[in-house]
């Protein structure tokens, strides 16, 4: 059935779609991702200003990028500076770059994936060229980029438990000190959107798998990587801000 | 729709090999961020903090013009994006004003 009218673009008449086109001329589900991305900016924005004015405000450690010593509360940015406690007793900067520096690049990679996804629906049918080898095969394939994209993000999502854990196990929570409860809830946010984004790709490799996708489920595709890429940029701010300046 | 409505929602997309150009030029503006962490004499710098800020946003910009095909889009989604991207910043700097991080 198709429900547009008169705002419905030449050559669309006879599709058996829901296509919902407003006054604009544009895809309702498309503004309403857009709108959905504003809003998800505000939640971020608070969440990472949160974060900052709450950054070196902590009274016990870990800190993030500084040592510190349990016993005498002595907090530096070298380990000679906490030379005096007892071993036991020294907590060292929690914030592990090299792990998330992996994670960043895996999410950017996802994104990288995604964006090849859409552009193999969009031109699922065209021929391959002539004498086409095997990166052509592969950037006309959505299920490979569709899958590829999934696992990065499960990847990611893995990397986030392994943190989480290991931040646990060396002594901070969400309830341990200021930092730990902005990192955490800043942090735990953004996963559960990776985590959202997962189903969401997940659901539509089953769709791929089962019926296929081709141009016409274009926009469908189209609003899954907005709101991946969303999720890739909010990360590249957290990155910066939380983990590399100190 | 009209035809100035559908031709402003054609859009002609980057190609695979493009993409993959821009994932190369995101990759090496992140480790340049990371390399510059491990010096401590950039770290010292003053100008440390301004310039891993811009250098974000570059990788920002550069995700939401291309992979998000912003650049390319009508103009009403440009619009939606861009002004609750200044409202949010603008919220987060008056919060950050409010509880002291800024000072006038």
């Amino acid at each position: 059935m198709t429900v547009a009218t008169a705002d419905t673009p030449a050559g669309h008449e006879g599709h058996h779609e829901h296509v919902h086109y407003t006054s604009t001329g544009l895809e309702n589900r498309k503004i309403a991702i857009w709108a959905l991305i504003g809003s998800e900016c505000m939640l971020f924005a608070s969440l990472i200003s949160t974060y900052l004015i709450y950054k070196g405000r902590s009274k016990v450690g870990p800190f993030p990028h500084e040592w510190s010593c349990k016993t005498s509360n002595v907090v530096g940015k070298t380990a000679e500076l906490v030379a005096g406690c007892a071993p036991a007793d020294v907590l060292k900067p929690i914030l592990d770059i090299p792990v998330t520096s992996q994670s960043t690049f895996v999410l950017l990679m996802s994104s990288l994936a995604m964006v090849l996804a859409l552009a193999a629906v969009e031109n699922k049918g065209h021929p391959l060229p002539a004498g086409a080898g095997w990166w052509d095969r592969c950037l006309a394939s959505s299920k490979f980029w569709l899958m590829a994209t999934a696992v990065m993000g499960v990847a990611f999502i893995g990397y986030q438990s392994y943190e989480f854990t290991s931040f646990v196990h060396e002594g901070l929570t969400i309830k341990t000190n200021l930092f730990g409860s902005s990192f955490f809830t800043l942090t735990g946010f953004h996963g559960a959107h990776v985590t959202v984004g997962v189903l969401w790709l997940m659901s539509l490799l089953w769709i791929d798998r089962t019926r296929g996708l081709g141009p016409k489920d274009e926009l469908v595709v189209d609003i899954c990587a907005l709101y991946w890429h969303f999720v890739d940029v909010v990360w590249i701010v957290i990155f910066t801000l939380v983990y590399l300046i100190s | 729709m009209s035809d100035d409505a559908k031709h402003a929602t054609e859009t002609h997309h980057p190609t695979g090999n493009q993409y993959l150009k821009i994932a190369i030029i995101l990759t090496v503006i992140t480790a340049i961020e990371v390399w510059a962490y491990y010096i401590p004499a950039l770290v010292a710098s003053p100008l440390f903090n301004p310039a891993l800020i811009i250098m974000s946003a570059l990788k920002f910009a550069i995700v939401v013009l291309y992979y998000m095909h912003i650049k390319f889009d009508h103009s009403l989604f440009r619009l939606l994006f861009t002004a609750s991207l200044i409202l949010a910043m603008c919220t987060g700097t008056a919060l950050m004003f409010l509880f002291g991080v800024f000072k006038l």
